[in-house]
């Protein structure tokens, strides 16, 4: 499988002037590959490796399906803020959660032109 | 574990999305404290965790049993839910009579069974319009 060149996790935090929300312990997580989807279906059925996941769909389900696929971060995009109780269940399963004002194309586009290419499907 | 069969009971609500899930997600620690390899327990768990979700959009909830033993899990999602008319047609990827609703909240795209299929050994769906259905997904500890 390809991967991309890794990042560390405090580079996307800057990258995407994001600000976390959750393990924040967990900085030094090197991403090498991500996945922007607001369709939990298509993570689950295509999601192959550990991967960064960014959406824009806000619900405790995107905590549960990056728990059943091994991701370790969730981003969600466009300024969405995720209610405490989302916040409260990613720290319990060591799941980081970013937030950022970037909508999702441009998100992604950051972190591909960063060097963050690898698919993890 | 010897002999030993590990058996777990789980009720899944029907009424609080939230909380979907939580069936899967208690199953996955107790594998991962069995020791059980992250690969199998992927496999185990991703099969669940799309079956339990089926329960609670399609049938308003229903119960998993979970059995472990040297050779195999298997996990027993069952409802008392509307049935699957076409299962066959249930099967193709992209078919799914979920309401916007549901899309909604990410879900509904058709791709649950086939999902349960690729990761599973074994998976048994006995149906019945009306009255139920349950879904007996088996996952192999051993080659
Ligand atoms: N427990 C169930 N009771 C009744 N119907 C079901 C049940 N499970 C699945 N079905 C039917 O089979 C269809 C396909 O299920 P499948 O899990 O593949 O897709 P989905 O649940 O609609 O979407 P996705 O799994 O991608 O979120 C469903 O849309 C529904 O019509
Ligand atoms: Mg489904």
């Amino acid at each position: 499988m390809y991967r991309g060149a890794a990042m560390k996790l405090r580079d996307v935090v800057s990258i995407l002037d994001a600000e976390i929300l959750a393990g924040s312990e967990n900085l030094d997580l090197e991403i090498t590959s991500a996945c922007g989807s607001d369709l939990m279906s298509d993570v689950m059925a295509y999601v192959k490796e550990n991967v960064l996941l960014l959406t824009g769909l806000v619900n405790p389900q995107v905590i549960r399906t990056a728990e059943m696929m091994d991701i370790k971060v969730v981003v969600f995009v466009r300024g969405k803020v995720p209610g405490k109780n989302i916040v409260d269940l990613a720290a319990e399963k060591g799941i980081s959660v970013l937030t950022t004002r970037e909508p999702m194309f441009v998100a992604c586009g950051k972190l591909y032109s960063a060097g963050l290419t690898g698919r993890g499907a | 574990m010897g002999d030993n069969v590990i058996k777990l009971d789980y009720v899944i609500p029907g009424d609080d999305f939230s909380v979907a899930g939580e069936a899967s997600s208690n199953v996955k620690k107790v594998l991962n404290q069995l020791g059980i390899p992250p690969f199998i327990v992927k496999k185990a768990t991703i099969s669940m965790y799309e079956a339990e979700i089926n329960s609670v959009i399609h049938a308003g909830g229903g119960n998993a049993h979970v059995e472990i033993d040297n050779e195999k899990i298997v996990v027993e999602i069952t409802d008392q839910g509307p049935g699957i008319p076409d299962i066959e047609l249930a099967m193709q990827e992209g078919y799914s009579t979920a309401p916007d609703e549901i899309r909604e909240l990410g879900f509904g795209a058709g791709m649950g069974l086939p999902n349960i299929k690729r990761y599973s050994d074994e998976l048994e769906i006995n149906t019945e319009v009306g009255k139920g259905t349950t879904v007996r997904i088996t996952i192999r500890l051993k080659a």
